[in-house]
């Protein structure tokens, strides 16, 4: 197989610290980016820089660190309007992850849009962060909920859209990427679908906006969720982004200091966008570390990222077809997916494999992947899943595959 | 390749269950799960005298739930419910003969867990800390 990649993965390697480490006197092979990704020395140093020479809290203080704070915390925020081609700087919202992002539209939009007998459509690939904040709202208000089901190849079933997304529709929650079969889904098509009906769209991108180019402007999203640290930057912040007439109809989610404009004894009103959705002291850290790892993410360019990742996937999805008794879920194009593959080896429990992996220095995922409605509807009980960024290499694929063939004989399976 | 932790006892016990399957008129019937992995464990036990005279399991999840409640049923049998509320971690861990490692520590731990459970449940006595902490 020729090698498509256009970016130097060695040289990007030097950059993550962490990637030198030995586990179990084996060289380290993370496979596990779709839970975490690994931080760049550039996200490193920026939030020990904020900490080391300019902490103080945004917004408030008239004194030069606060300036100083404020400028960087806000100007993370513009990186990001503009790496997913946001119209307004204003409709990004910083939350604490994905799933508060997913919240955020749950509690205050969904509270004050859905009634009695609307129906909630998602679909039987997401994750569940966009099944259960939709669950507890539907058993509030008496809402119903129906799930998009997938083809043999793990792809939403065209039919399923066309016949559930229908006037009844307040509200389609859909993944971009699904963290399990890695499907990419088809959300321009379906915002298209959803808004002739008038029903919104919140899009789970916690696995897309990593690893390819987008755009929220052409997808015409909603709602739009996403993580830092599934994407080089720290844990505890992630995004939201709302079309602005859709954040700025909406009541606050939390309320308190930083989200206020007057607070009287008789009652508060609320600070513009998107200020009214940010309550108490923000994670200033995080949100500089988040902008970092943009920085870095555009210096290697978003498009060669998705380059490398379909070739390691294409190259994995490869080497794994000739493994005995080895089932790979999810599409067979790399158009099709991003780099996540879920797999099983005959009848060793997704667990032990995960054990045997890790004690050559392999780094999977086992379980049920919070997608547990995928899993029932798969009647597997649980997967292995490997996923992939742009540190990995061919040469760590090589050394996965020499471990399953391991773990084959081990359990003579 | 040496793999500590899947010994060919393990695996042998995980191939082979030992005390598989159902009594006719168990005493206890207990159930749980794990919820990290999945793992599911069945106890049923026949008690005369508070003592345990026979016992059979049923299961499914990864091997080293499944090969610990094996040799944990051949463990328990002629056993006292006495005795039984007395074993710990380190009876199973000696049991395995190796110690798992802090994310696997509760597949091993299942089966103690579901024993307890039906003892306590027999005797019809609220159910210790220490036992909903084994899992």
């Amino acid at each position: 197989m020729e090698k498509v990649t256009t970016i130097n993965t060695l040289k990007i390697r030097e950059d993550f610290p962490v990637l030198k480490r030995q586990v179990n006197g084996k060289n380290l092979v993370y496979f596990d980016n779709a839970a975490t990704s690994q931080k760049p020395n550039l996200v490193i140093d920026a939030i020990s820089t904020y900490y080391r020479q300019y902490n103080a809290n945004v917004h408030r203080g008239i004194h030069k660190l606060a300036e100083e704070a404020t400028l960087a915390h806000e100007e993370a925020r513009e990186k990001i309007a503009k790496f997913i081609n946001a119209r307004h700087t204003e409709e990004i919202v910083f939350t604490r992850n994905a799933t508060e992002a997913i919240n955020l539209v749950a509690y205050s939009w969904g509270r004050a849009n859905i009634t009695k007998g609307d129906k909630i459509v998602l679909t039987i690939i997401e994750h569940h962060s966009n099944i259960v904040p939709w669950q507890v709202l539907a058993q509030e208000k008496n809402a119903q909920i129906e799930f998009i089901k997938i083809d043999e190849n793990g792809l939403l079933l065209e039919k399923d859209i066309n016949d559930l997304i229908d006037e009844r529709t307040k509200l389609v929650g859909v993944t971009h990427a699904s963290n399990v079969l890695g499907t990419i889904a088809p959300i321009k098509e379906i915002c298209k679908r959803a808004h002739r009906f008038g029903a919104k769209v919140m899009v789970d991108a916690a696995q897309s906006t990593p690893h390819m180019r987008v755009d929220v402007r052409d997808i015409d999203s909603d709602f739009f969720a996403f993580s830092a640290h599934k994407m080089l930057g720290p844990t505890g912040i992630g995004a939201l982004h709302g079309k602005r007439e859709c954040l700025e109809s909406m009541p606050p989610f939390l309320a308190g200091g930083e989200m206020i404009k007057e607070v009287h004894s008789t009652g508060s009103t609320w600070k513009e966008l998107p200020y009214k959705f940010e309550a108490g002291t923000p994670n200033i850290a995080g949100a500089i570390g988040f902008g970092a790892a943009i920085d870095y993410l555009n210096k290697i360019g978003i498009q060669n990222v998705r380059d490398h990742e379909k070739d390691i996937t294409a190259y994995a999805l490869a080497r794994m077809s000739t493994v005995n008794g080895l089932t790979v879920y999810g599409p067979k194009s790399t158009d099709q997916r991003v780099g996540v593959v879920s797999f099983n080896l005959g009848d060793i429990h997704a667990h032990d494999l995960a054990t045997i992996l890790d004690e050559e220095g392999i780094a999977v995922r086992s379980g049920h992947h919070c997608a547990q409605p995928l899993m029932e509807f798969l009647d597997v009980p649980a997967m292995s899943r490997a996923s992939f960024y742009i540190y990995n290499t061919r040469e760590e694929v090589d050394t996965f595959i020499n471990a399953l063939e391991k773990a084959r004989k081990l359990f003579r399976s | 390749m040496s793999s500590d932790i899947y010994r060919d006892i393990i695996l042998d016990y995980y191939r082979n269950p030992r005390n598989f399957g159902d009594l006719t008129n168990p005493d206890v019937r207990a159930k749980d799960s794990n919820p990290l992995c999945g793992d599911v464990i069945e106890m049923q036990l026949k008690i005369e005298d508070s003592r345990i005279v026979d016992v059979r399991f049923k299961g499914r999840g990864c091997a080293i739930s499944q090969a610990s409640a094996s040799m944990l049923t051949e463990a328990v049998k002629g056993k006292t419910l006495d005795e039984i509320k007395g074993f710990g971690k380190s009876d199973v861990l000696n049991l395995l003969g190796i110690d798992p490692g802090p994310t696997r520590i509760k597949c091993a731990l299942l089966g103690l867990k579901v024993v307890k459970l039906g003892v306590y449940g027999y005797l019809g006595q609220a159910v210790t800390d220490d036992v909903k902490q084994l899992v």
